[in-house]
Parts: C-alpha cells; sequence; structure tokens
C-alpha cells in the first residue's frame, strides 16, 4: 500500500479509508506493507508494517497537506529540490525514492496505490518489481477543486497514473465517471469499491459528553435544531452554497443553528459571508478538532449536511449517521450511492435544501424515520466486504513481467 | 340454479399528485396539484393523459368490443371522484366511453370513498360526506345509483361491514385473505360477521394477481401465461363453486401491464374462451349477490387490505411520518368545514386521498428495494416534506379565516 497518511495523523477521510481498508485486508490474510510520507508512532496499528518514506515529524503533516494541490509548485522532479522538505513536491520525490529502495524486498504480489500523491511511486514500484499496479482512487483533482480548473501538473500525474494502472478502483460512481469523462479512460479498466464504516471502532466506551457543547444543548432544549457539517473549509465542500441556505432557512424559520466543524483556506471567507448574510449569531465556528470535540459535535447535532461541490465518497456522513443524524445530502457526493434514507439536493439548489432542514427540524416525525432509517442502512456496509472485493481483484490480477 | 361465473371488477383511480411544494410556497401559493413542470413526476394532467392513452381508451375499447360480442359479458368498475374530476378536465371522451359501458345496462358502477381516502378509520363525518358525495357524482354523470360498497385499497373489517349493511348497501367488496378464509374457498358469496343483509365478495387473489402483477414476470414460472392456460385455471378454480372474483386495478390494462405484454388481447381471448363454455357467465357484483345465497358467514375484527404480502394498512400508515400527516390532516377538519369555503374545502379533500401516504413508505426502502413501488418523489422524506409544507399552508388559510390559533410549526 502506498499511501500518505494514517491514523491519527490524518487531516481527513483518505487516512481513516486507508487505515480500515489496510486492517480489514491484514484481518482477512493478506500482508500489508503500507508506505507513509512521514515518520511517527500509530500505537494502534499492529495488523500491517508501516514504513516511513522521510524522517519528518507529524508537525510537518500539514505542511505536506494530502489535499492541498493548490499550493503545488509547479514544477517536475528534475528540478524539485530534494532537500527542500516543505516543497510537496520534493517530499513525493523523496518518497518515491524511498519505494524505489525498497520496492524489490518487499516482494509484493500487488501494488496498491492511494491518489495521485502516491501513483508516480506506483508506477516506479511496477517498473521494479513488476508487480501489478491498483490505483485507487478516493478524489480527482477536479474535485478537490471545485468548479475552478484545478493544478495542471496534478491533472497529469493523476492521467499517467490512471494510463498506468492495470486496475482502476474508484471509490463511487460520480468518480468512475470522472475518471471516464475527463481522463478518457475506459469503462472496464474501472471498478466501483464504495468505502465503508467500522462500527466497531466508535465502540470504545465513549459517551456523549453533553458538557463539551453546552451552549448548543441549553438551545436545542429551547426547540432549536442543530444542524452541522465536518468538513474540511475549502471550496470543494460548497460550503458558500450551505450557508445562504442556511440564511434562506432562517428567514422561515428561526429555531435553526448550524455547527461548521473544520478548518481550511476558506474560513475567513465564510465567517465574513455569516455576516454578510445576518446569521452570524447563527453560526458557530468549532475550528479543526479531534478526538472528543470531534464525536460530541456529531453527537450534539440534528441533522448532517454534506454540502459539496464534488464528493468522491464523503464518510463523515457515514460517521453522523452512526452517531444519530438525520442526512442530508448533495447528488454531487458519492456516499449517497450507498444510502437510500437520506434527503439530497443539488449542491448550488439552497432553496431545495433550506426546505429540506427546515421540514427534519420542524418534524418531530420525519427527523425519527430519516435517523431510524439510515441507521439500518449504514449498519450494513463493511470494510471486510471491501476487503473481500480487493483480495477478489488482487487474484484476477496476474504479474505483468518486469518491463 | 345459477351458473358459475367470473365477476369482474376494475378500479380506476388517478391521485391528484402535490407539487414539489416548499417552505417557500407555505402562506404564498395556494395550489398544491398544478404542477406545468414536463417530466417532473407531480404533473397531474400529463400524467392523466398518458395513462389515458396507455389504459383508460384501448381497455374501454377493448370492454365495449366484448360488451357488443356476449350478451352475457358483465363487469364493475369503480371510479373515484378525483379520477373523474381530471377526466373532465384533460380527457372527457374517456368519460364518454365509460357513460357509453355503464349505458348498456351491463356495466355497474360501485359506490367508494370520492376522494380514495382513509378517512374511514379518522373520522366517520368526513367519511360519510365522501361517500356521498361520490353516490351523487355518479347519479348525476351516470344515471345510476350504487348498490355495492369498497372502501379505499379494499381495506375492510367487521364495523366496515356493519356500516355499510345499515346504509342499505347490498353488498361489500374485500380480499380473500387465506389466514381468514382457512379452509374456505373465495368463491361463494359470504355473510359479513354480525350483519342482516349484506353480502361479502371476496377477492380471489392468487388468480386476480396472475394477471395483476405476475402477467408480465419474466422469472414466474408460468410466463408466457397463454388466455388458454389462465381460462383453465380459472375453471378448474370454479368447478363446484358459485362464483371468480377477479379484483384488480384498472391500470393494470395498459400501465402496470404495457401493451406490449399482449395484456389487452389476452384479455379478450380469456373472457371468449370462458364464455364458449356454456356452463359459464359474467355477473356485476350486485347480479352475483341476487344469484347466490350466502354459503357462512366470515369475520375480519382487524382490517385487511389487498396490499402487500401483509395485508394490512402498513403501507399507509406503517411509520410515523405517515401517521403525523394524516394525524394532521384530520385534525384540521372542523376548522375547514366551518369556513364553507368551498375551494378549502376541496383542497383539504383532495389531501386525504391515500396515495400520499402512501409515497411516504418506507418499508421497501429498508430492504434496499426501493424500486418495488411507484412513486412520483425521489425519496419518501421528500414526499412528507412536500405534504407538510402544503398542511401547514392549510393552517395558514385557517388562520386568516379564524383569526387564531393553528399556526404552530
Amino acid at each position: 500500500m502506498l499511501g500518505w497518511e494514517l491514523p491519527p495523523h490524518n487531516s481527513g477521510g483518505l487516512g481513516v479509508a486507508c487505515y480500515h481498508m489496510s486492517k480489514a485486508l491484514a484481518l482477512t490474510g493478506a500482508k500489508v506493507d503500507f508506505v507513509i510520507p512521514y515518520r511517527a508512532e500509530h500505537p494502534e496499528i499492529d495488523f500491517m508494517e508501516i514504513h516511513s518514506a522521510t524522517d519528518l515529524t507529524p508537525l510537518d503533516r500539514y505542511g505536506l497537506g494530502a489535499y492541498d494541490s493548490s499550493t503545488v509548485i509547479d514544477k517536475t522532479f528534475s528540478k524539485a529540490d530534494i532537500n527542500d522538505l516543505k516543497d510537496m513536491r520534493g517530499v513525493q520525490k523523496r518518497y518515491v525514492e524511498y519505494v524505489e529502495s525498497i520496492a524489490l524486498s518487499l516482494e509484493p504480489d500487488v501494488i496498491h496505490a492511494h491518489d495521485w500523491l502516491t501513483m508516480e511511486a506506483g508506477i516506479r514500484a511496477k517498473e521494479i518489481t513488476g508487480a501489478p499496479l491498483i490505483v485507487h482512487v478516493h478524489a480527482t483533482e477536479f474535485d478537490r477543486s471545485g468548479n475552478e480548473s484545478g493544478n495542471q501538473l496534478v491533472h497529469e500525474v493523476e492521467y499517467q497514473g490512471l494510463i498506468m494502472a492495470d486496475r482502476i478502483i474508484a471509490v463511487s460512481n460520480i468518480t468512475k465517471n470522472i475518471i471516464i469523462e475527463k481522463y478518457g479512460i475506459p469503462a472496464d479498466k474501472i471498478e466501483v469499491v464504495h468505502n465503508a464504516i467500522d462500527v466497531t471502532s466508535f465502540d470504545d466506551g465513549y459517551q456523549y459528553d453533553l458538557s463539551t457543547y453546552k451552549y448548543l444543548e441549553a438551545l436545542k432544549d429551547e426547540g432549536y435544531t442543530i444542524i452541522s457539517t465536518i468538513t474540511r473549509f475549502t471550496i470543494q465542500k460548497g460550503l458558500v452554497n450551505f450557508l445562504r441556505a442556511a440564511a434562506k432557512a432562517c428567514s422561515r424559520y428561526d429555531k435553526l443553528v448550524f455547527l461548521l466543524v473544520g478548518d481550511g483556506e476558506l474560513r475567513d471567507e465564510l465567517i465574513e459571508l455569516t455576516t454578510d448574510l445576518g446569521i452570524a449569531d447563527k453560526v458557530f465556528f468549532t475550528g479543526f478538532v479531534r478526538g472528543k470535540q470531534w464525536r460530541d459535535a456529531y453527537s450534539v447535532s440534528d441533522v448532517f449536511v454534506m454540502s459539496s461541490v464534488s464528493e468522491p465518497f464523503g464518510l463523515t456522513a457515514l460517521e453522523a449517521a452512526y452517531h444519530g443524524n438525520a442526512i442530508i445530502l448533495t447528488r454531487q457526493s458519492g456516499v449517497g450511492e450507498v444510502l437510500n434514507s437520506v434527503f439530497r439536493y443539488d449542491y448550488w439548489d439552497e432553496d431545495v435544501l433550506a426546505d429540506q432542514m427546515i421540514g427534519i427540524a420542524t418534524s418531530k416525525a420525519l427527523k425519527d424515520t430519516l435517523k431510524a432509517d439510515v441507521k439500518k442502512e449504514y449498519s450494513k456496509i463493511s470494510w471486510f466486504d471491501v476487503a473481500q472485493t480487493f483480495i477478489r481483484i488482487y487474484k484476477s490480477m496476474q504479474k505483468v513481467g518486469i518491463s | 340454479m345459477s351458473k358459475r361465473g367470473i365477476v369482474l371488477y376494475l378500479h380506476a383511480h388517478q391521485p391528484l399528485r402535490v407539487r414539489k411544494y416548499s417552505v417557500f410556497d407555505t402562506a404564498i401559493n395556494h395550489d398544491y396539484f398544478n404542477d406545468s413542470v414536463n417530466n417532473s413526476g407531480q404533473n397531474n394532467e400529463q400524467i392523466f393523459k398518458k395513462v389515458a392513452d396507455k389504459s383508460y381508451r384501448p381497455m374501454n375499447a377493448v370492454l365495449e368490443k366484448l360488451l357488443a360480442t356476449h350478451p352475457e359479458f358483465k363487469l364493475s368498475l369503480s371510479i373515484t371522484g378525483v379520477f373523474i374530476e381530471q377526466a373532465e378536465q384533460w380527457a372527457p371522451d374517456v368519460l364518454e366511453s365509460f357513460k357509453r359501458l355503464v349505458a348498456t345496462g351491463r356495466v355497474e358502477v360501485v359506490a367508494e370513498t370520492y376522494y380514495h381516502s382513509l378517512a374511514f378509520f379518522y373520522s366517520l363525518d368526513e367519511f360519510e360526506r365522501q361517500v356521498e358525495a361520490h353516490r351523487a357524482k355518479i347519479r348525476e354523470l351516470f344515471g345510476v345509483e350504487t348498490q355495492v360498497f369498497r372502501n379505499t385499497e379494499l381495506s375492510y373489517n367487521d364495523s366496515m361491514a356493519k356500516w355499510a349493511d345499515k346504509h342499505g348497501f347490498k353488498g361489500i367488496l374485500a380480499e380473500g385473505w387465506d389466514p381468514i378464509l382457512e379452509w374456505r374457498s373465495p368463491n361463494f358469496v359470504y355473510r359479513p360477521a354480525g350483519t342482516e343483509k349484506i353480502a361479502l365478495l371476496l377477492k380471489n387473489y392468487r388468480l386476480s394477481d396472475d394477471i395483476a402483477f405476475r402477467f408480465s414476470d419474466k422469472n414466474w414460472p408460468d410466463w408466457p401465461l397463454s388466455a388458454d392456460t389462465y381460462n383453465d385455471w380459472v375453471n378448474t378454480s370454479a368447478t363446484d363453486k358459485s362464483i371468480v372474483n377477479l379484483f384488480m386495478d384498472y391500470e393494470t390494462f395498459g400501465e402496470h401491464q404495457w401493451e406490449d405484454t399482449g395484456i389487452f388481447s389476452f384479455y379478450e381471448s380469456f373472457i371468449n374462451k370462458w364464455l364458449e363454455n356454456p356452463d359459464n357467465t359474467c355477473y356485476t357484483v350486485s347480479g352475483a349477490i341476487d344469484a347466490f345465497e350466502p354459503v357462512g358467514e366470515i369475520s375480519m375484527p382487524k382490517t385487511v387490505t389487498w396490499a402487500d404480502t401483509e395485508r394490512d394498512l402498513t403501507a399507509w400508515l406503517g411509520n410515523s411520518m405517515q401517521q403525523e400527516a394524516l394525524r394532521y390532516i384530520y385534525s384540521l377538519e372542523d376548522d375547514i368545514m366551518r369556513t364553507n369555503d368551498q375551494s378549502l374545502i376541496d383542497d383539504w379533500s383532495k389531501l386525504q386521498t391515500s396515495d400520499h401516504v402512501y409515497y411516504m413508505c418506507t418499508k421497501w426502502s429498508n430492504d434496499g428495494d426501493v424500486h418495488a413501488y411507484f412513486s412520483p418523489y425521489e425519496s419518501p422524506y421528500d414526499a412528507f416534506l412536500y405534504y407538510i409544507n402544503v398542511v401547514r399552508d392549510l393552517r395558514w388559510r385557517l388562520h386568516h379565516y379564524h383569526k387564531t390559533g393553528g399556526l404552530n410549526g
């Protein structure tokens, strides 16, 4: 496995997905070697071997930015300065060189690379070992850049990775279609494997602490409905539309408050927007939270909105469902392919979102039915089924020979 | 000794679907059913015209032809008030063809609630108003009196039979469900428990559903079903019995089973074959009751319907959204009636049509089988959302009338 992050040093869903799929694969009997670009303790990981490509600390994690391709300096490998640790391309180059150095000794049956960050390393590993390359697409540059064009260099890396892959795994049909339409990859090379949720990982004695979001609890007692989203504040996430819909909803029904959990480049702009819209007192920004505060954010909220302009999957929706939220998703979110008991809207359709939020807030029956029904659905989605699918895919692939 | 016969009964209905009525319409726009968007799924005019072409026109032509060919061919129809209103606006020729059928004297019209509602279970006053409104509409349109009653979705229980008995109906229709019938056959006339004069006709669901549900199912071992085979089955079922009650939705013909499945020619040739045998005939529902005495008494203390494997009301009242929606709508009854505002009363009545809550059913989506039922909405939750926004608008209008209360939520 070639990845960019693992919990607890992740900045989003990619690390979580990599962790759970590796764990399920290991428990299914596969031997997993996982390469990451930094060095750190992973106290909960004993089911696979972690290989650190550099001696960077996890503190440098955010400097690397698993998702943030907008700051990539447009230079090719030959120009990248191998000693410039803060530079993404530099780190990627060191990552490739590390993979080149260990690839043969690991004798992989298959190389499983996650997203553009590790695609070049995957291609090199395939060239060196002759093992088949699986490129697992959690997000494309088209998703990360929202409606903008994205970084051309990243597009090229993605295109090359998709071409060189022996098999492509997409986390949703939405992503599969992007790969077909934007990169011109034949459909039969791509297999959709949806992410899952490991409910047992939540079953760790956690109890919701009412005092974490005490003010919000007080509002709930007064009949307010808490509508949350937990995400990175990037253009991909559609938060401007979300806040506009929030303002529209408040104009019709004012017992609503909005909890925006996370951080990102759009934070200041979003705060400004709430004042422009006159709903600043109804929107709560927590910043980036982890652990208990993160889980309590799910627990305090009644409704979870995934407002993404383009969301390849969207694991947070499953997490929110686990914590008893009614779920609203954009039609542009891949997780909608595995959930039926949800509201859906187009990310730009603020009136529809406002209507759905008010509908849930003003009808206990609707809220309760949504919560109960979606619980029945996510509990059927298992990482072990995902691992079984991977094993089948691995076995179907033959060594392609050293080139 | 009367001849054994098939009792053909078709139920014609189209709901007035609620458009995508949002919270931004509430208290501003009071039109709930007028969606002019093409293929929106809630464009009632477009849907009615489509079904008229696919089902009502061709099937009525088949029925007219059979009536002209066979003096013994008879059948019964129920046509809801909301259907008639839509036909009057958008397909008057369809209504004319129904009139021609009834004018033969061999097509009986069955009584029911005007709005295809579940009012019996919520408000007896409203229920009786709707039955009377339907009787009056049928009288006005066809010049006939209804004599046999069926309630929405063939829902039935002992107290409904007693009600129909007391109100002068000579017969009532229900599902011939095995757990109720046990060893008894649905192919006889029965008497509902605790009644004096009324007769009970029970749907032969196997033979009815062979046509209504299974006819075009390629996974069904008996697909494709020929008229010969089906005629054999019906003859076998009728052996030493009085009647075979074939009750189904009118829209089975052409809408649920499309023309290219051969459903029209199948039906026509089945009738031809059935009537070839001189021992066989057809009855209207009243005709069957006149021809045969009840052979025994049947009790259904709990409500039985013709829906799903459960044969109960859970498709309409199974979840809390459905229960809330109907509780809200019926709680408005007194305030609505005392406005004497006919357009408000009409809107409220149209919202009682059972289809609205059927679209909110979640029992299939939980099995992941979301395509097992038909709904014009993306999800049951959307159906509820639009409906509840309309309920709020009704409250707002009432608030305007009565200058008090009613705006909670």
